[in-house]
């Protein structure tokens, strides 16, 4: 700060020029106008790295991105049996490694339909209920529809990731995951 | 005109101005964010890279505001 300023109101307690002050004189200065510069220059500084912070955070999903796009295509699993899941019923397993926990349901129509367990919203567990044609999550009242895996009422805005089946005889396959994150 | 013309009052307006600037494109940078996020979840890779290319270019602009312009009337 300079001597001459005009905006200068008080002087140093000591008497001694703002070079010999502590630093921390200069952190919590006297005057109104030299704490509205060093309160915008703080807060500049918090700006600058806000900035900064949401740069990584876009690269991080990028990177995430990219190596979802570069992972191979997850083998296919024999999950169930035709014989095992009469009309309604519905089984848990994980797909396409362990600890993505999935469900498979047999539709009223007869056919099956595959999906990640997890909400959309904040991944909690959704359950099936066919007689309401719906899977449900108990957390914040979501529900998706059961055979489509759309989103029906709730919070959830995104559809639960569908997984593609195959069957081939008496026997169940998943063969892939057809969008989304599981 | 340099920075140093200006008395006090009168600096602190234009760094008022370019604040607000500055504060528009971090909100713009936080809307992008969590719309990439949110396709990203949805399976949707397309807008990833363009996103993070406006996040930095917003970036960008806002470290040469600060750096370059604001410093001076700041100092």
């Amino acid at each position: 700060m300079r001597i001459d300023d005009p905006d200068r109101i008080s002087a140093n307690p000591d008497g001694r020029p703002d070079e010999a002050q502590p630093s921390w004189r200069e952190q919590f200065p006297i005057d109104w106008p030299s704490d509205d510069f060093r309160s915008r220059r703080d807060f500049t500084k918090l700006l600058g790295l806000t900035s900064l912070a949401f740069v990584v955070g876009q690269l991080w999903i990028a990177v995430l991105s990219l190596r979802r796009r570069s992972r191979a295509r997850p083998a296919e699993r024999e999950i169930a049996t035709v014989g095992e899941l009469p009309v309604g019923a519905s089984k848990l397993f994980e797909y396409p490694e362990r600890g993505q926990v999935c469900v498979l349901v047999r539709l009223p129509g007869g056919g099956f339909a595959a999906f990640g367990q997890k909400c959309t919203h904040l991944s909690c567990p959704v359950m099936p209920e066919p007689e309401k044609g719906r899977f449900h999550c108990a957390c914040h009242n979501g529900s998706f529809d059961l055979a489509t895996g759309e989103p029906l009422a709730g919070p959830p805005r995104r559809p639960l990731p569908r997984l593609r089946l195959e069957v081939r005889g008496d026997r169940v396959f998943a063969v892939g995951v057809d969008e989304g994150v599981l | 005109m340099s920075a140093s013309r200006f008395v006090r009052s009168q600096r602190l307006t234009i760094v008022a101005g370019i604040l607000v600037v500055v504060l528009v494109l971090v909100v713009l940078q936080l809307w992008l964010l969590t719309a990439t996020m949110e396709a990203y979840l949805g399976g949707d890779d397309s807008i990833v890279v363009p996103a993070a290319l406006a996040s930095l270019g917003c970036f960008a602009l806002n470290f040469g505001i600060l750096h370059f312009y604001l410093r001076k009337l700041l100092d």
